[in-house]
Formats: structure tokens, C-alpha cells, sequence
């Protein structure tokens, strides 16, 4: 029965190829007809017109790595006839593509599959145009908060200005400055001041020339020399005019040496050399240290406290405020930079913002708690079938997300 | 045989600097000054050669980089206020630098806002709201928590108040502990490619 079988095969395979070479070529596979229908291009949404975006369904083959499927050709011109240029690539599995084009010019779009079989194209898509939006309506979130703590401040302010008693809490590092002070006038020492390496621009640095009027104006009235070297003109140019400014005010102009507001370098550890030098020579008697500060807050401050200076540090660098901590006697952490003007100056205006802060810090405190419990409860609802208010958790929770 | 040289001044100026750690002395004093005078001069060779001949001379004068008649023209307007800046070195007009500096910090201001909403306080919002579900979560709610409590200033900080500033005091230090364990590897790190920098390229005791 074995021969049987074996002499068949061998008689089946001694025919084939005279069997083959009698009969046609089997066709070649065709090129795949291109799967998109689907192919649109639209102007992207909330930008300045300067993109289009080109989405596709996934072609049948594109299932089989870069040897099988290569990907998708990007092909634009401006007129719908053509000439097609290439403008990108997308690799296989992608489905979309941002193309990036000049604002108001018209595109025709075509994407040409190519796979191991073949290329295919789409049919043209156009004319599209790139649109500038006037309002990017993903950032609504951003727009509805910013209003709402304007109009907070807004209400707080008019609310202090109409005479209203407005509490602020005690600032340790603020009320020393009196301290400070008073110590370098007994010692007959100069004070030094430095914004550190903040820009004008920074919040923290003008917060931080409301506290040098506030001790250029105790300086003043003192008599004692005050040291401002600065690492960025524009501060620089600030500080002399506060300076001025709060040697005018009680009557000592007199006493203001615009020499010394003065520019260093705007080099950092150039400027930290500079201010250690004036340090050591100097020997000022109080060493404020307010504003935006980097690796350069330790090597100053740690000179500052060498030479027995009383030091008052504040910024909001997360990152040098434990330096500060450590070396200095009296540190304003973060946000209490930015309270000093207004407990220092008392300004109704400068009040009532804080107090629009603090009702958003409020609410945000309420807030919180209340979205932790809801989102637990929902987390354990849902483990029993009832993931409604987790899906209302999330919601809440993904409005807070920006673009 | 500059390399030599280079790597002598490099070496000698480096000590300079490291002869502070004894105390003030006139090596550091040299070292100090030439270090600000060639950082400071070097600060307005940048400032002209990146940001005002690129950025102002070549597309105003030059049309380089300037799409069109009006980008050339709207470039007036930052150049007046650079000129306006430089007022200030003649005293009866230097008033006019104030407009200079009020336009950046009125511009810095809106920007901030808009950029600290969306860029730290929107995200970090999202970011807190989370289920109580494991210990890491509530430890950050209750971190926030109690740390937005600490820098509440319109209230005194009594009783329930004084707890809830307190807690987010320690958990500001143990934030602050960790970063300072943080910055001070980063520090010893520069120490030590400093130090290497003696060794090796200067003494060549390393290989």
C-alpha cells in the first residue's frame, strides 16, 4: 500500500512543471485599492491658522509591521489636479496627521498608502484653508477661572476701599525687618539687598521692591547706608527709582547715593562672587535676600551669615527655599513674598486682593475635601455597579485639565 | 601650547576662588573682579550680538527675517522703548525709562496671570482631586489641604486653624528636607567635576 502512495506522489510531482509551464501565469496580486472613503481634512481647531489636520480610516493591510506596511504618504498642492508634493509621513497604524501650512493659502490633500503589495492613493480631499480662531475654546477653563478671580479681587478691593476692616495674620520674617534695621544703625553698618536673579517681569521681584521701599524708607529715617547690587538692569533701574522714591519720603533725599543701587554682571556665579566680595569687605550689618533666587541663595547666604549679618530671605524657588531656611534667621516662604507688600503697606487695595486670594484658597480648601469624598463614594459605588457619580467625579476633575 | 596656557589660567583662577574657603584674601579679590568685569562685558556682547542685531538691526534695516513691510515697521515700537530705556543717563529726561519698565511689568503681569492659571494652578487643581483610595492619595489631599491652610493670611491662626497650619508646616519642612537632600548630591556633583577638572586636566594625576 506504501509504494502505492510513494509512486503516486512521485508520478504527481514529476507532472508538475509540465503542467505549469502549459498553463498561464497566475496574476500578480493588484495593488490595493485604497480603503479610505474616508479621508478628510479640515482646519485644525483653536490655533492662529497656521495648521490642517488630516484624518483616515486604517487600511486593511496595515496590520503587519514596517515589512508588510510601510506606512502613509502625505501628498498636498494647491490646485485639485495637481502636481501632488509630498509633505510628510505617517508610519503604519497612524491615523492622523497635522499638517503645517501658511494662514488663508488653499490645499488639496491626497494620502498614498504603501505596503508590500503596492501603493494606492486616496481620492483628492480640498480645497481646505488654514483659519486663525479668534477664541481657543479649549482654554475656556482658563478664561472662566481668570474672571472669576478677577471679579473676586475686584469685589474684595472695592470692599476695602469703602473703609472695611481687612485682618491680615502676623509674618514673622516681615516684622523683623525693624529688627534688622535698627541692629545695622546701632552697629553703624550698611544694609545689603539683593532681588537675587529675578527678572522685572517676575512677580516675586516686584513684590519684592515693595519690601525695599519699606526698608529704604527705615533706612532713611536711620540714616543708614543701603546696598542694592543688582544682577539685572531693568531691576536695577527700578530699584534706583524705589530707593529715591523712599529716601524722598520722609524728607532725606540728601542721604540717596544712586551708586549705590548699582549693576554687577548678569552672570550668576559672577554676580554671587560680586555680592560675597561686597559682603566680606562691607560687613553689612543686615542682609536681605528677596526674590527669585537659584543655585547662588546658599553661596550668598551662607557668606551673609559667616560675617554675623541678621538675614531675611524670601522667594518663591521651591528648590533654594531649605537653603534659605537653614542659613537665615527669618525666611518668607512663597506666597508670603508675595503678601509682604500688602501687610507691609496696608494699602486698601493691596488688602483687598489678599483677601480675594485667601476666598479662593477657601474655596479650593472646600473643595477639595468635598470632590475626596464624592470621588470615594463614587470608587466604592461603582465596584457595585453603580458608577454614576465616579463618572461625575471624573467629569469635574477632567474640566480642570488644560490644553 | 594655548591649551597649556588655558588650562593654567583655568587652574590658577579656579584656586583663586577656592582660596575663599580660608578667608578674604587678594587672590579671590582679582579672581572676583576679573570674573564680574569679564561676565559683565560679555553680557553686552551677547545682548548685541543675539538679541538686539538679530532680533531688531537686521530685520528693521536689513529685511532679514522680516515677512513683510509691516513686521519692519511694528519693530519701531520696541526700539522706541529700548531708546526710552536709555534715557535714564540723561537726568532731566531720565523719567521716560519709567514707561519702559511700566510696559514690561504690565506685560509680565497679564501674561503671569493667564500662564500661572493655566500652567500651574488648572493642572495641580486636576491633580489633587483624587478618591481617597489608597495612602498616597490621602496624604496628598490632606497635604494641600493643610498646606493652603498655612497661607491663609486674612485669618488669625487659632484653634482649628492652628492645627491645620501647623500640619501643612511639617509637611512644607518634609518637602523642603527632601529637596535639600536633592540639591546638595546636585552641588557635590559640580564639586566634584571641579575637582576632577584639577586632577586630570591639570595635574594629570588622574588617567
Amino acid at each position: 500500500m506504501s509504494h502505492i502512495f510513494i509512486a503516486l506522489v512521485t508520478l504527481a510531482l514529476a507532472a508538475a512543471p509540465v503542467r505549469a509551464a502549459g498553463a498561464p501565469a497566475a496574476p500578480a496580486p493588484a495593488a490595493p485599492a485604497f480603503f479610505a472613503a474616508g479621508l478628510t481634512a479640515a482646519d485644525a481647531p483653536n490655533d492662529e491658522g497656521r495648521a490642517i489636520d488630516l484624518s483616515w480610516t486604517k487600511a486593511p493591510g496595515d496590520t503587519g509591521g514596517a515589512a508588510v506596511f510601510r506606512g502613509y504618504q502625505i501628498l498636498r498642492a494647491e490646485q485639485a489636479e495637481g502636481p501632488f508634493a509630498e509633505v510628510g509621513f505617517a508610519i503604519g497604524g497612524k491615523t492622523s496627521f497635522r499638517d503645517n501650512v501658511a494662514e488663508g493659502a488653499v490645499h488639496y490633500y491626497r494620502v498614498r498608502q504603501l505596503s508590500a503589495a503596492g501603493a494606492a492613493e486616496s481620492e483628492t480631499v480640498g480645497p481646505v484653508r488654514a483659519a486663525a480662531q479668534w477664541f481657543d475654546a479649549s482654554r475656556l477653563n482658563v478664561l472662566i477661572v481668570t474672571v472669576l478671580l478677577a471679579f473676586l479681587l475686584i469685589w474684595y478691593i472695592e470692599r476695602a476701599k469703602k473703609g472695611e476692616e481687612l485682618f491680615i495674620r502676623k509674618i514673622q520674617g516681615l516684622d523683623a525687618i525693624d529688627e534688622a534695621v535698627g541692629r545695622s544703625t546701632e552697629l553703624g553698618k550698611p544694609i545689603l539687598y539683593s532681588f537675587g536673579l529675578g527678572e522685572i517681569r517676575d512677580i516675586v521681584t516686584v513684590a519684592s521692591l515693595a519690601i525695599l521701599r519699606q526698608v529704604a524708607t527705615k533706612c532713611a529715617q536711620h540714616g543708614t547706608e543701603l546696598l542694592v547690587p543688582n544682577w539685572d538692569p531693568l531691576v536695577m533701574a527700578a530699584a534706583q527709582e524705589t530707593v529715591q522714591q523712599a529716601y524722598s519720603e520722609p524728607g532725606r533725599p540728601d542721604l540717596y547715593k544712586e551708586g549705590n543701587v548699582s549693576f554687577l554682571t548678569t552672570d550668576q556665579f559672577g554676580y554671587a562672587a560680586g555680592v560675597d566680595g561686597m559682603m566680606l569687605r562691607q560687613k553689612p550689618g543686615a542682609v536681605f535676600l528677596l526674590g527669585y533666587f537659584y543655585a547662588e541663595a546658599l553661596l550668598m547666604s551662607e557668606t551673609g551669615h559667616s560675617i554675623g549679618a541678621i538675614q531675611i530671605a524670601g522667594t518663591t524657588a521651591i528648590t533654594q527655599l531649605p537653603f534659605f531656611i537653614a542659613s537665615c534667621d527669618y525666611t518668607l516662604i512663597g506666597e508670603e513674598m508675595l503678601a509682604a507688600s500688602c501687610y507691609l503697606k496696608r494699602d486698601p487695595q493691596m488688602l483687598g486682593s489678599l483677601k480675594g486670594e485667601d476666598f479662593v484658597k477657601a474655596a479650593l480648601i472646600i473643595g477639595f475635601a468635598a470632590l475626596a469624598v464624592t470621588g470615594t463614594v463614587g470608587v466604592v459605588l461603582s465596584r457595585g455597579g453603580h458608577g454614576g457619580l465616579a463618572s461625575v467625579f471624573q467629569a469635574i476633575k477632567d474640566w480642570f485639565v488644560t490644553a | 601650547m594655548m591649551h597649556i596656557i588655558g588650562t593654567w589660567i583655568a587652574a590658577g583662577l579656579t584656586l583663586a576662588i577656592f582660596s575663599f574657603l580660608y578667608k578674604d584674601n587678594p587672590f579671590y579679590k582679582f579672581a572676583e573682579h576679573l570674573y564680574v568685569g569679564v561676565s559683565a562685558a560679555f553680557a553686552i556682547l551677547y545682548t548685541w550680538a543675539f538679541d538686539v542685531w538679530p532680533m531688531l538691526v537686521e530685520p528693521m534695516f536689513y529685511g532679514r527675517g522680516a515677512a513683510s513691510a509691516a513686521d519692519r515697521w511694528i519693530l519701531l515700537v520696541p526700539m522706541l522703548f529700548g531708546l526710552l530705556m536709555l534715557s535714564r543717563w540723561f537726568p532731566k529726561i531720565g523719567w521716560l525709562s519709567r514707561w519702559a519698565i511700566a510696559l514690561t511689568v504690565g506685560i509680565a503681569a497679564g501674561l503671569g496671570i493667564t500662564g500661572q492659571i493655566q500652567g500651574i494652578l488648572l493642572p495641580q487643581v486636576a491633580g489633587t482631586l483624587v478618591p481617597l483610595t489608597s495612602l498616597d492619595n490621602v496624604l496628598m489631599v490632606v497635604g494641600v489641604i493643610s498646606t493652603l491652610v498655612y497661607f491663609y493670611f486674612s485669618i488669625a491662626q487659632k484653634g482649628a486653624v492652628k492645627v491645620g497650619s501647623r500640619l501643612g508646616m511639617i509637611f512644607i519642612m518634609v518637602a523642603f528636607g527632601a529637596s535639600f537632600g536633592y540639591t546638595v548630591m546636585a552641588r557635590i556633583s559640580l564639586l566634584i567635576g571641579r575637582l576632577y577638572f584639577l586632577a586630570y586636566d591639570w595635574l594629570h594625576l588622574v588617567r
